[in-house]
C-alpha cells in the first residue's frame, strides 16, 4: 500500500457512527455531537477494550454452569430426565436426526466458545499491537458478529419445547437453570461484539506505515 | 479516487478500518467495499425508500398475524395443546425463568416490532424531506434492533424442538408458523433493499448548515495531509 493511507484519526477527523458524517472536531478529546444527527462523535469507541474484556470475561463465567446445568427437565409419571445442551446434542444423534444434532452441536457448542476464544484472541492481538494478519483479524471479527446470534438457537428450543409439552399428568417439561446461563453467554458475547471497535484492529497498520514512510 | 469523482462526492472513513476515501457514484445495484479492509461502505439498491416501505408494511401485518396465531399444535393420547410466541415465553415465566422468558420476548417480540415501527417512522418521513433531525436517532435505534430480531433462529428452534417432540406426539405447523417463515424473509429484505444514505441526504441539520459548512471536512486536506 503507498503512502496515500491516510485515515479519519490521522486527520482529525472523526466519523460519525451513526450516519457517517465526517466532520473535524474543535477538540479531538471532546469530539461532541455529530452536526447532522446529533450522536456522541468517538475518534474510537471509549473503553472498547475494558468493557469487551468485561463483557467476555462475563460471558465465559457463564458458560461453565451453561454446560454443567440442565436446560430442560422432563417429567412423566416415574421419571424424571434432566438434559444438558450436550446431552441434547446426544439425544439428537442417537434417535437418528444427525444433521439436527450437528446443527445444535455448531450453534450451541462450538459457536459460543469459538466466539469467547476469537474476541479474547482479537484483543489480546490489539493490546500488544500485533502488526500483521489485519485482513485475517477483520475477517474473523466479521464471522463473530455475523454467527453471534445463531448460538440463541438452544434457548428458542427449550422455550418452544416446554410451551408445547405439558400435557400433566402425564408428560410435561420443565426449564433448567442452565437455559438463563445459556441466554446470558449469547447476550453477553453479542454485546461484546458491538462494543469491540475493529478500528483499533487496522490503526497497528497505519502506525507501521507511518514509521516507514 | 479518480480525480472525475473528487469534487461530488463527500470524502468518508470506513467504519471498521478508518481509512479515508471517496465513494464513486454508484450504478443501480452497485457496492462499494473499503480498498483496505474490504468492508461494504456503500450500495446502492434500485429504489432505497418505496420498496422498504413496501416491505416494512407487509411485514408488520405479516408481524401481527405470526404473533396472534398458534405456531403449532399438539396432540397426544387424546390431549391437545397449542402454543404461540408469547404462550412460549409465558410458559417460560411461569416456570420460573422470568430472565430468560424476558429476553425471548425481546428478541421474538419487542426487537423486531421496534426494528419495524422505526423503520416505518423513518420511511414515511422520507416522503416529505426534510427529515426533522431526531428521526436519525429513531433510524438509528432501530438499526440496532436489527440483529435481536431473530425469526431465522427461531424458526431453526422450533424444527428442532418439533423433531425431538415427533417422537412422543402428533405435531402440526399452525399459520403461525408460516408467518414467522415469512418474516425470516421479509426482515433480511427490508434491510437489503434499503440505504441510509438516502435518509441522511433528506434529514435537516442538528446545528444548522452555517455550523455544519464550518464543521465539514475540507475538500483539500488530504493534500495538506500528505
Amino acid at each position: 500500500m503507498s503512502g496515500a493511507v491516510v485515515t479519519g484519526a490521522q486527520a482529525g477527523l472523526v466519523s460519525c457512527e451513526t450516519c457517517k458524517l465526517l466532520t473535524r472536531p474543535v477538540h479531538p478529546e471532546h469530539a461532541g455531537h455529530c452536526p447532522r444527527c446529533g450522536a456522541t462523535l468517538e475518534v474510537r469507541r471509549v473503553q472498547s477494550l475494558q468493557r469487551t474484556w468485561a463483557l467476555i470475561i462475563a460471558a465465559a463465567i457463564c458458560y461453565i454452569p451453561a454446560n454443567l446445568l440442565p436446560v430442560m427437565v422432563s417429567n412423566t409419571f416415574a421419571t424424571s430426565d434432566a438434559e444438558t445442551i450436550m446431552g441434547g446434542v446426544v439425544y439428537l444423534y442417537t434417535s437418528g436426526s444427525w444433521p439436527l444434532a450437528l446443527i445444535v452441536l455448531v450453534a450451541s457448542v462450538m459457536v459460543p466458545l469459538g466466539k469467547l476464544l476469537a474476541l479474547g484472541y482479537l484483543l489480546v492481538s490489539v493490546q500488544r499491537g500485533t502488526a500483521r494478519g489485519h485482513h485475517e483479524r477483520a475477517r474473523l471479527f466479521r464471522i463473530v458478529v455475523f454467527i453471534g446470534r445463531w448460538s440463541m438457537l438452544d434457548v428458542f428450543v427449550a422455550t418452544f419445547t416446554v410451551a408445547l409439552v405439558q400435557l400433566q399428568p402425564l408428560m410435561s417439561v420443565l426449564p433448567g437453570a442452565g437455559v438463563l446461563f445459556f441466554a446470558a453467554v449469547v447476550v453477553l458475547t453479542m454485546l461484546a461484539a458491538e462494543t469491540f471497535d475493529p478500528r483499533l484492529l487496522w490503526d497497528s497498520a497505519t502506525n507501521m506505515e507511518k514509521h516507514d514512510g | 479516487m479518480s480525480d472525475a469523482a473528487r469534487p461530488s462526492q463527500p470524502l468518508m472513513a470506513c467504519q471498521e478500518c478508518d481509512l479515508l476515501q471517496r465513494i464513486p457514484a454508484l450504478p443501480v445495484g452497485g457496492r462499494a467495499r473499503c480498498a483496505r479492509c474490504g468492508f461494504l461502505l456503500a450500495a446502492r439498491p434500485r429504489d432505497p425508500l418505496e420498496l422498504p416501505l413496501v416491505l416494512t408494511l407487509t411485514a408488520l401485518i405479516v408481524f401481527i398475524v405470526a404473533n396472534a396465531m398458534p405456531l403449532m399444535d399438539l396432540a397426544a393420547v387424546g390431549r391437545y395443546s397449542s402454543t404461540t410466541i408469547l404462550g412460549g415465553a409465558r410458559q417460560m415465566w411461569l416456570d420460573g425463568e422470568r430472565i430468560t422468558a424476558m429476553i425471548v420476548v425481546f428478541c421474538a417480540v419487542i426487537a423486531p416490532a421496534l426494528y419495524l415501527l422505526l423503520m416505518l417512522a423513518v420511511l414515511i418521513a422520507a416522503r416529505r424531506p426534510p427529515l426533522p433531525h431526531w428521526s436519525g436517532e429513531l433510524l438509528r435505534w432501530g438499526l440496532h434492533m436489527q440483529p435481536w430480531a431473530m425469526y431465522d433462529v427461531m424458526l431453526l428452534g422450533i424444527l428442532v424442538a418439533l423433531i425431538k417432540i415427533a417422537q412422543l406426539a402428533t405435531v402440526d405447523p399452525g399459520i403461525g408458523l408460516f408467518a414467522m417463515g415469512l418474516l425470516a424473509v421479509l426482515l433480511p429484505a427490508i434491510a437489503v433493499t434499503f440505504d441510509a444514505r438516502e435518509v441522511w441526504k433528506r434529514v435537516a441539520w442538528k446545528h444548522g448548515d452555517d455550523l455544519a459548512a464550518a464543521a465539514f471536512a475540507d475538500e483539500d486536506h488530504l493534500e495538506r495531509g500528505r
